[in-house]
């Protein structure tokens, strides 16, 4: 025990992050990497903290410091030959995503001499063109939101004047956004001697592939494992006319190029929602469109229900459910955008909507084209590369492709940006010679409307589900940000948390939560399905007081489990 | 004879354990249960939608939001209404299939427990019969033919493009729509028909200035109905009397007399006030000692506005910021003189003949040239320096035997003062005894841009004490 103290004061870093085998003996809780890591920001952190931490024997000679910290860097994390000397690298990955640049970083970190080619920039979708610059506009909007709102201020004893923005302003403030974590993530890649190769990925055959800009002067490389992190584009269904100017998807909306009097969305998910929010407070008025019965699908339906009565019933918005739009024609010659609507059941044509622009948010199809997977004899299904519940590449016979995996968008079983670094997480445990199986049930999603929206796990009618076939019986339970202190002294109350659990084993199913700050607070939730921690243990820990945090702490005491057995209680140290 | 509605979402912090198969939750007590006297509203077919007892401490509930519309149809187990109570918003929903037929209590509003907020017909038949039941049991509820009373008057001539034409025959159709979001949400807050608006926006879509323009000139008994018209009104107020006359139904025999010039004056300067934030401060004074030296001085001519006019500048010396005027709105004007407007009924006018440099002439020379502004009013002989150099206003309605009352304060000044009646009013003082005195009570309305409450208060704190020592002003 006193090691294991000594050594986590003078270098926690390294502990955390060196191989497990390392320092198992020591304290094998610590070294489990299971966090789920976001755009690479806590990789900077930790590339300064172990450079601290191993310059100690360098400080005597400042000037010589950056040559000795690659030197150390390199005898740590050995991205130097490859383990056996038949393949160029022992990873390459295709897609510098932030699926992508997390497999990067970890298989650095696993002594892997790796590379990942990007044939655009470097940041994917996410940092790019969607969720880094998206929550660039979402913060311009939740301000514009609360400054707009007298009553809201007046309960507060603040006098706003009018408040207006500068749309450029806001575009600069989310084009910036997006360049500082772009170079963010390439810097902290380079720092750690990843080879970034720029082109087009291409796989010609097994641990085989090209890249390059096309034609003969592509390079041909070997790897031992190959990962496939090429990611999504926005879905743009078909009659659907994209100019960009007047129809356009969310690659071009993040541009902000204008602000229309009046926007349609077509589909109400994350992506049309957060956009509702951010046009919203832009001043502009907006109509859903949404092929399913309900606004929100995919949401729990409670939450769903809540979200609709305070993110669209309020706000400058209506909406068209149960329908398709089946043909968008772009303004032009002096028209409006013009939308045809057809039931979503029957076909039946159901009238056009005239705005002024008009967002396809439908989802997002899988970038999967040109990757050469007919050369392993791989078959997309709907663009997705098929993959098991370890990444590894399903071919059209049904048989595994060796040392092949595809990890995030591209394979579409979480189309989320840290899903997917957590996959890529996992492909590399695997190729380093550790089993390991991502629970894709402790992926948490949150949607940054205000208030945001959170959730993990399982919604209330998937545990219903589960439960009837597993035969055990499912337990709800909520508490309400208006019995929290903290919501409320920021004159926040609205909002709810809902908790969906076992009683007889205190197993958590799902957590979803409405309010104020819910994607910061879903955590404590995910993390304990990740560890499987149990409510009857979590009723134990304790929150800071005032803090949003309680709204959880009291939902989990307010659940109650019914089993006598065994709980470890805590022990103090 | 049991319960309309139940609710589906249990309340905050509420633990179920639930099977996968729906149970019935513990009911809590949503409906007050109706007996013998309520039999006709069963044979009618038409149920009243009560407000639901959400919590055991729940006495009253606000209507958060009417998830369906008057005239929808609902079917058992749908949600209809929320309802916000004393802890957390839930979603009620409906015991039994039907149509929606009126809504008695809107979105935003309150009603205590067990009350009807909302009326439910079995058939379409039964709409107009469950409607006149809501107007009649709740009579400020919006009459169900007010929208009807618009359709002559509002529609804007505007020659606009066929496209509004196609629209409005057919606005039962999901087909065109002409109408934003938010206009099809005020149109529907302002109970206006958007089938009947013409589109003044782009490609002839009805914006929602056009739905606020329709709402404007609704008829009058819908402001005090919807809450939100009424903002509507004030916050324009400059418009409104030009717009007023047209506003009202008129109604037959009545005669129409042009304001006279004095009475026009009033009205714009009425008008003007109301762009100044102004509040009130009230306060009891005793008079006894009052009354005492006004019979002692009364043969000599001093009148009682005389000595009130005395006592407010003696106040008002002490207390320079409240003679002090507001002038642009960015800084405070002190007038070095004290100049008492006294507010005076004479012919159907309204003129406030100003005693000036009130605090420096002794109380006889001060009744002397009321006398003689009085008689020059009555003449209609007064010089606009007569009347138009107050900086403070008093106003005595005493004499009628009004105990209070709330002027406003005149453009250019930073107070007024409202004297009503003194009457003898039983007191207590400190050590229990019973005594009756003269008491009056003054308010002041003042500018809040310049004069505070603390301010105020000891203004009056300082001429209730000369008021109750009138001695001084005698000297």
């Amino acid at each position: 025990m006193q090691s294991a103290i000594s050594l986590s004061l003078s270098s926690p870093s390294t502990i955390a992050r060196s191989d497990c085998t390392a320092a198992a003996a020591a304290n094998s809780y610590i070294c489990t990497p299971r966090s789920l890591r976001f755009c690479g920001l806590r990789r900077e952190a930790f590339k300064s903290k172990s450079f601290n931490s191993l310059s100690v024997s360098t400080r005597l000679l400042p000037c010589s410091r950056n040559s000795s910290f690659k030197k150390v860097c390199a005898a740590l994390q050995s991205n130097g030959a490859p383990s056996k000397g038949e393949f160029d690298y022992d990873l390459v990955i295709i897609g510098a995503g932030v699926g992508g640049h997390g497999a990067a970083l970890h298989a650095v970190e696993k002594g892997l001499k790796t590379a990942i080619i990007e044939g655009d920039v470097v940041g994917g979708t996410c940092v790019n063109r969607g969720c880094v610059p998206s929550k660039a506009l979402l913060a311009v909007s939740g301000r514009m939101r609360e400054l707009q709102n007298e009553h809201h201020m007046r309960s507060f004893g603040l006098q706003v004047a009018a408040a207006g923005y500068d749309k450029q302003g806001v575009a600069d403030h989310a084009n910036n956004l997006a360049s500082k974590i772009r170079s963010n993530l390439t810097n902290s890649m380079k720092a750690l001697g990843v080879d970034i190769l720029t082109g087009t990925g291409t796989i010609l055959g097994p641990q085989k592939l090209k890249f390059g800009k096309g034609g003969s002067g592509d390079t041909i490389i070997t790897a031992k494992d190959i990962i496939i992190a090429t990611g999504s584009v926005p879905l743009v269904p078909k009659g659907i006319e994209v100019d960009g100017k007047s129809v356009i998807t969310s690659d071009h909306a993040l541009k902000l190029e204008f602000v229309p009097e009046w926007i349609a969305i077509v589909g109400s998910g994350y992506i049309g929602l957060e956009f509702s929010d951010v046009y919203t407070a832009l001043g502009s008025e907006v109509t859903f469109i949404e092929a399913l019965d309900q606004l929100m699908p995919g949401f729990d339906p409670e939450i769903g229900k809540l979200a609709q009565r305070v993110l669209i019933n309020p706000r400058k918005i209506d909406h068209h459910t149960g329908v398709f739009a089946s043909k968008i024609t772009p303004a032009k010659d002096g028209n409006p955008v013009i939308i045809e609507l057809i039931d979503a059941k029957t076909k039946e044509p159901k009238g056009t909507v005239e705005v002024n622009a008009a967002l396809i948010a439908t989802g997002r199809a899988p970038f999967t084209q040109g990757l050469g997977l007919e050369n392993i004899n791989v078959q997309t299904q709907r663009g997705f590369v098929p993959v098991d519940e370890r990444m590894r590449v399903i071919d059209s016979t049904g048989k595994l492709v060796p040392h092949l995996y595809c990890i995030g968008d591209a394979n579409g079983k979480m189309m989320l940006a840290h899903a997917a670094s957590a996959q890529g997480i996992s492909v590399v445990e695997q190729v380093s010679g550790k089993d390991h199986v991502l629970n894709h049930l402790s992926i948490p999603a949150a949607c940054f409307t205000h208030p945001e929206i959170s959730m993990v796990g399982l919604t209330e009618p998937q545990a219903r589900e589960k439960a009837e076939k597993e035969g055990f019986e499912v337990s709800i339970t909520k508490t309400s940000f208006k019995a929290n202190t903290k919501a409320l002294a920021e004159n926040e109350g609205e909002g709810i948390a809902k908790l969906i659990y076992r009683a007889d084993t205190g197993e958590i199913l799902g957590v979803h939560i409405f309010g104020l700050h819910a994607a910061d607070l879903i955590h404590e939730a995910s993390n304990a399905i990740a560890m499987g921690t149990r409510i009857q243990e979590l009723k134990f820990a304790v929150h800071a007081h005032p803090t949003l945090s309680e709204v959880l702490d009291e939902l989990f005491k307010s659940a109650k489990v019914v089993s006598s057995s065994h709980v470890a209680q805590p022990v103090a140290v | 004879m049991a319960s309309l509605l139940q609710s589906r979402t249990p309340s905050l912090s509420f633990s179920s354990s639930l099977c996968s198969t729906p149970v019935i939750r513990p009911s809590v007590s949503f409906l007050k249960p109706r007996s013998g006297p309520r039999i006709p509203v069963v044979r009618a077919k038409i149920r009243e939608i009560f407000m639901p007892a959400l919590s055991s401490t729940m006495t009253e509930g606000k209507i958060v939001s009417w998830i369906k519309s008057e005239g929808d149809v609902l079917s058992k187990g749908e949600s209809v209404v929320v309802v916000e109570s004393d802890k957390a918003d839930m979603d009620v929903e409906t015991f039994y299939d039907g149509i929606l037929a009126a809504i008695v209590i809107n979105e935003g509003e309150t009603a205590p427990v067990g009350a009807a907020i909302g009326i439910l017909a079995e058939t379409e038949g039964e709409i107009a019969e469950a409607k006149a039941k809501a107007t009649s049991q709740f009579s400020s509820a919006p009459a169900p033919s007010a929208p009807k009373v618009e359709e002559s008057s509002p529609a804007p001539k505007v020659d606009a493009p066929s496209p509004p034409v196609d629209a409005a025959p057919a606005p039962s159709t999901p087909g065109k729509v002409v109408a934003t979001p938010y206009a099809k949400k005020l149109a529907k807050q302002y109970k206006v028909d958007i089938g009947k608006l013409v589109g003044t926006g782009p490609f002839g879509r009805i914006t929602p200035e056009d739905v606020e323009k329709a709402a404007g000139i609704t008829p009058a008994p819908k402001s005090n109905v919807a809450a939100p018209a009424a903002p509507v009104a004030s916050s324009a107020p400059a418009s409104v009397p030009s717009k007023a006359p047209s506003n009202f139904p008129e109604i037959p025999g009545s005669t129409v007399v042009p304001f006279t010039t004095m009475q026009a004056a009033v009205t714009k300067n009425m008008l003007e006030s109301l762009s100044v934030p102004t509040f009130r401060v009230g306060y009891p004074i005793a008079t006894d000692a009052l009354d005492a030296l006004y019979e002692k001085v009364k043969p000599k001519g001093v009148t009682m506005t005389a000595l009130l006019a005395k006592a407010a500048a003696v106040a008002l010396a002490q207390h320079p910021v409240v003679n002090a005027t507001c002038k642009d709105g960015k800084s405070f004007t002190y007038n070095s003189n004290i100049n008492i407007a006294v507010a005076v009924a004479i012919n159907g006018g309204l003129i406030t003949p100003v005693l000036q440099d009130a605090d420096k002439l002794d109380l006889y020379l001060l009744s002397q040239k009321w006398k003689e502004l009085v008689e020059k009013a009555r003449a209609k002989q007064l010089q606009p320096r007569e009347y138009n150099s107050g900086t403070f206003t008093l106003s005595n309605l005493g004499m009628f035997g009004v105990d209070r009352f709330d002027a406003i304060l005149p453009p250019g000044q930073g107070a007024i003062m409202a004297v009503g009646a003194s009457k003898p009013t039983v007191l207590a003082d400190k050590d229990g005894f019973f005594s009756i005195k003269n008491k009056m009570l003054v308010n002041v309305t003042a500018d809040h841009r310049i004069i505070y409450g603390a301010d105020l208060a000891a203004f009056l704190q300082t001429f209730s004490k000369i008021i109750e020592n009138p001695e001084s002003l005698t000297m």
